[in-house]
């Protein structure tokens, strides 16, 4: 199984997150913003965190539009697998391969700690390894976390179980108390807090483990 | 030619920033003030001939979030 990590300038989660994919057997690699087409053969796409063009315009806003997202799109759209985690959550809301938008935190703080959150559907590759309304505590680290989605659009992802994680304590103003949400065809999933940061003990905790060694073992059945 | 472009948040959408603004302005002791929205202006220095059309098309892809943003284009000499 092989997974790719995006790099844009300003990514600074990319390495957490190409760890947090070879700890669950996946072979990494990482891709540079310019290049025009995805690694042949991966199984998985990740979308890291960061600051990617320093948040200029709006967070992901450019990122959005830079030549490697145009092949992740096509790829997603094939059925792909991706994981957006914080400002790759940005990212896959500014390319609208996900729905919704990410706002300025209601508190306007900079939020970094432990959050807890609920597992909310165990339907789908990333979320299959937890019991549906588990409670895992998973860090969060963002200014721009506060999801936004039209009456319409909050009610069609409840009514396709497409709310993978919600916040406990609400701690940027998230419609819905949302921390992440999946595509219709339920391969792409895009969320604020960073499993990541949570795939070995010696980060404080381990909880966002079972993500990516749920989404290995997907990886293999499909 | 020059061209200005406004992008606002829509109305409706909360916009903290422009809360935060006014609970400032409240507290410095400017009374009245019952509503603050911010805002971006972005200029853009085009090539002659370019059209308002065209504009628009980079605000609907680029300069404005039409899910949560709108935006004005006003075309210069």
């Amino acid at each position: 199984m092989k997974a790719a990590v995006l790099q844009f300038p300003g990514s600074n989660c990319d390495r957490d997150m190409v760890a947090g994919f070879q700890l669950a057997g996946l072979e990494t690699s990482k891709v540079w913003h310019k290049e025009t087409a995805l690694p042949a053969g991966i199984d998985v796409v990740g979308v890291p965190g960061g600051f990617s063009y320093g948040d200029y315009l709006r967070c992901g806003a450019i990122a959005a539009q830079s030549p490697i997202m145009r092949a992740v799109a096509e790829y997603a759209e094939g059925g792909g697998h991706v994981l957006g985690v914080c400002n790759g959550f940005q990212v896959l809301c500014e390319t609208r391969l996900l729905p919704g938008v990410l706002m300025r935190n209601a508190g306007l703080k900079f939020v970094c700690r432990a959050e807890p959150l609920t597992v909310v559907t165990t339907n789908s590759p990333f979320t299959q390894a937890y019991s549906a309304g588990q409670e895992i505590a998973i860090p969060i680290a963002h200014h721009d976390g506060n999801y936004q989605i039209d009456d319409a659009g909050l009610a069609a992802l409840r009514a396709e179980d497409r709310i993978a994680f919600t916040y406990r304590d609400n701690p940027n103003g998230a419609r819905a108390d949302i921390a992440g949400v999946l595509s219709a065809n339920r391969r792409v999933l895009g969320m604020m807090p960073h499993p990541e940061r949570a795939v070995e003990e010696t980060q404080g905790g381990a909880e966002g483990a079972p993500l990516f060694a749920g989404l290995a073992g997907a990886l293999v059945a499909a | 030619m020059k061209a200005v472009v406004t992008v606002m948040l829509k109305q409706g959408v909360l916009d903290p920033q422009g809360e935060a603004v006014k609970s400032a302005l409240g507290s410095m002791g400017f009374e009245g003030v019952d509503g603050v929205r911010q805002g971006k202006v972005i200029e853009l220095d085009l090539a002659d001939g370019t059209t308002e059309a065209q504009v628009n098309e980079m605000c609907e892809k680029l300069l404005a979030n039409t899910v949560i943003e709108s935006y004005r284009v006003e075309m210069g000499a």
